[in-house]
């Protein structure tokens, strides 16, 4: 546990930030976490109409400003030109941001399909290194910020059942790892994040109602680990002690497991 | 792709139940994606109605919970946007300190909006303002082919006044748009009078219901002879802003009773008790007593299960209408019906009536009284003696509330209901593969 002096979590007003992939009840919640911490936010997201929706929401319920954009994470090639947009717009106030956008896909096909395994590591991925790597020299620059990561802990061993996405997550993990590492000195926190079984439409019908947290459980964990500017959280905290376990079985054992 | 979950659901009164599989949609394209599986479903919001109208044992229950996103707000006009299943607790949440109230309000604010519409909740103030339709000014209507339609008084209008009170068999309402009320303070300034029998009672509604915004009466359901439907008026308006007001939101702070209570914990003899002491704790009259709105309009959410207090049997709430022109009579005749029955009406509230929305066929008030009142569902009599019941209200040119139902019989719902057959006739044009239907629907035969 830290006990070196964090920035206080309340803005003062007139900071902004965003939320790429806006439309999850992961980043709803957390948006709304920020919105109640007196964050103004971007929200942008590839289904742009529901965006819309999820932002008038949050400035409604909350009084902050919350915009809209368009963002896909697949189309790489405007993500210079919509960092550029986005940063035009907040200046210098650009508080953070949060990669909260991610695709399951169907595991079973990705197996043996290269369209879909591509889909899941490209907009898990590649999306993300593309976005981040021109978000980044902002940060530097400003040598403030945080960069939260929403990764996962299927990111943490790889799994038979899951593998495609779980390859996609544990390179996202390990890039926000070396970033954190090379943001330090610059003052920039990286922050990742790694859900277990979280109460949304990714887990709807897949898992017991009640082995899953809520979301809102994860907002509030980022908004202290943002607070904290710790490292790496799992939520809920069980999940650390779960997947300090699987990661830990030997591989001669493990390959033979159902997972 | 959204999963789904096999689930057992009820109605707030914990009967029925059946077997369903329940979708959670999170976005307007998940909804439409549960309406192209082809299954039959019907939408559901926090399940408060009481009987079988919010789910579907021969298919999915949408659970609208997360489509709860506010789309905007006016604050010159008053005008809200919001998603079907943005919640009345919600909505005050957010705009009580910012001067706003809900222009009508069900006994407890943890209803959806698309539930209050397809329910056409009344409130207090039903003498005054009508019901919840009234201030509706339109809504979007995703329809079983996958259309989204507006509707309003002037644009399909038709499909306007079906959905109103339609018990979300016409589509599922994505998002509607209501006219809210100014709110100098969160206070109802309150008058109490005590009357010592329906007589009394339906004098005191005559003579001073207009000077009143808000009015109902607690009444005592088991008492017989003089003191025959002995009540507590329960009438006021909204308080101004002064110093001993505020505009302070509701507590959120609920307490939650244990699954643990026996049936007959209820039961004639203990009601009949209660009623007595909470007849003679309140004054013969009272003036100007300032409450909060949420223990106004809401006493009851503080005990967040109470439906357990009726065990796991679970219990029916009987509400019927009549008309003021031989409404008294009928009302007598039911009291008396139920003073002499084994089955003692618990909680019982009555309320006068303003006039009813005559466009909408299935929208429950008309002018004249209502009673509401919980039965504990302990034996097959039950059912029998309210069939007796519905006979006397229909006779009386009476309805039953179709939203609190769980046991009206397919016949009685067709004379309470004059405008039924068109009803049925636009169900069919725009649900002609019968896609949505709940267990009501096919118990009043609205589906076949």
């Amino acid at each position: 546990m830290s006990h070196r002096e964090a920035r206080p979590p309340e803005s003062n007003g007139a900071e902004t930030v965003l939320i790429l992939g806006a439309t999850s009840m992961i980043a709803r919640a957390t948006a709304a976490a920020f919105a109640d911490a007196g964050y103004d936010l971007i929200l942008a997201g590839r289904d742009l109409t529901e965006v819309e929706r999820v932002a008038a929401d949050i400035s409604i319920r909350h009084g902050v400003r919350a915009g809209a954009d368009r963002f896909d994470a697949l189309d790489t090639d405007d993500h210079e030109r919509f960092v550029e947009a986005v940063t035009g717009e907040t200046g210098d106030a650009l508080a953070g941001v949060v990669v909260a956008f991610g695709v399951l896909g169907d595991a079973e096909r990705a197996a043996t399909d290269f369209d879909q395994a591509h889909e899941i590591i490209a907009a898990n991925y590649v999306g993300a290194v593309s976005v981040l790597t021109h978000l980044v020299p902002y940060f530097e620059r400003k040598k403030s910020g945080f960069i939260v990561g929403i990764s996962s802990v299927s990111g943490d061993r790889g799994r038979g059942s899951i593998y495609t996405y779980g390859s996609a997550k544990g390179g996202f993990s390990l890039y926000l790892q070396g970033l954190r590492n090379r943001l330090h000195k610059s003052g920039v926190h990286v922050l990742t994040v790694k859900p277990g079984f979280i109460d949304t439409r990714m887990t709807y019908g897949a898992v017991k109602p009640g082995m899953a947290a809520e979301p809102a459980a994860v907002a509030r964990a980022i908004i202290r680990a943002v607070r904290k500017k710790s490292s790496v959280i799992y939520v809920p905290r069980i999940w650390r002690l779960i997947m300090f376990v699987i990661r830990n079985i030997p591989e001669p054992i493990f390959k033979r497991l159902e997972l | 792709m959204t999963g789904s979950i096999e689930k057992r659901l009820s109605g707030w009164g914990r009967y029925p139940s059946g077997t369903t599989e329940v979708c959670r949609p999170e976005r307007l394209s998940d909804l439409r994606e549960c309406l192209s599986e082809g299954a039959s479903l019907v939408a559901r919001g926090l399940g408060r109605s009481y009987g079988d109208a919010a789910f579907n044992s021969a298919g999915y229950t949408i659970l609208t919970e997360r489509l709860n996103r506010f789309v905007a707000f006016d604050a010159e006009s008053g005008v809200l946007d919001c998603e079907a299943g943005v919640t009345v607790d919600e909505i005050l949440s957010v705009l009580v300190p910012r001067g706003f109230f809900l222009p009508v309000v069900p006994g407890t604010k943890y209803v959806t909006m698309g539930g209050a519409l397809a329910c056409d909740v009344h409130g207090k103030n039903h003498h005054k303002d009508g019901s919840l339709s009234r201030h509706v000014t339109d809504f979007r209507l995703l329809t079983p082919s996958g259309e989204l339609v507006l509707c309003s008084r002037e644009k399909h209008a038709d499909l306007f006044w079906a959905t109103v009170g339609g018990l979300g068999l016409t589509g599922i309402v994505t998002d509607l748009r209501i006219k809210l009320i100014p709110l100098e303070s969160s206070y109802v300034s309150v008058d109490y009078d005590r009357a010592e029998n329906i007589d009394k009672a339906i004098e005191l509604f005559h003579e001073s219901d207009e000077n009143y915004k808000y009015s109902v009466a607690w009444l005592d359901g088991i008492v017989g002879g003089r003191s025959l439907g002995r009540s507590v008026l329960m009438r006021g308006n909204p308080a101004a802003a002064g110093p001993a007001t505020d505009l302070s939101r509701h507590s959120s702070s609920s307490f939650s009773l244990p699954d643990v209570f026996p049936g007959f914990l209820l039961n004639r003899l203990s009601v009949s008790a209660f009623n007595t002491v909470y007849y003679r704790k309140h004054p013969r009259k009272a003036r100007d007593v300032l409450t909060h709105y949420e223990s106004f309009f809401f006493p009851l959410d503080r005990l967040s299960n109470w439906n357990r207090l009726y065990g796991k049997k679970g219990f029916l709430q009987y509400q019927f209408a009549v008309p003021y022109e031989g409404g008294r009579e009928a009302l007598i005749e039911v009291l008396e019906l139920f003073t002499k029955s084994r089955y003692g009406m618990f909680l019982a509230v009555l309320k006068r009536f303003g006039p009813g929305e005559a466009s909408s066929a299935l929208s429950f008030p008309m002018p004249g009284y209502t009673l509401a009142a919980d039965l504990p569902c302990r034996d097959a009599g039950v059912f029998d003696f309210l069939n007796e019941v519905d006979r006397v209200v229909s006779a009386a040119g009476g309805r039953i509330y179709l939203g609190k139902d769980a046991r009206l019989a397919a016949g009685a719902v067709r004379e309470m209901y004059k405008g039924l057959d068109a009803w049925l006739e636009l169900k069919a044009r725009v649900d002609p593969d019968r896609r949505l239907t709940s267990d009501l629907a096919r118990r009043l035969e609205l589906v076949p």
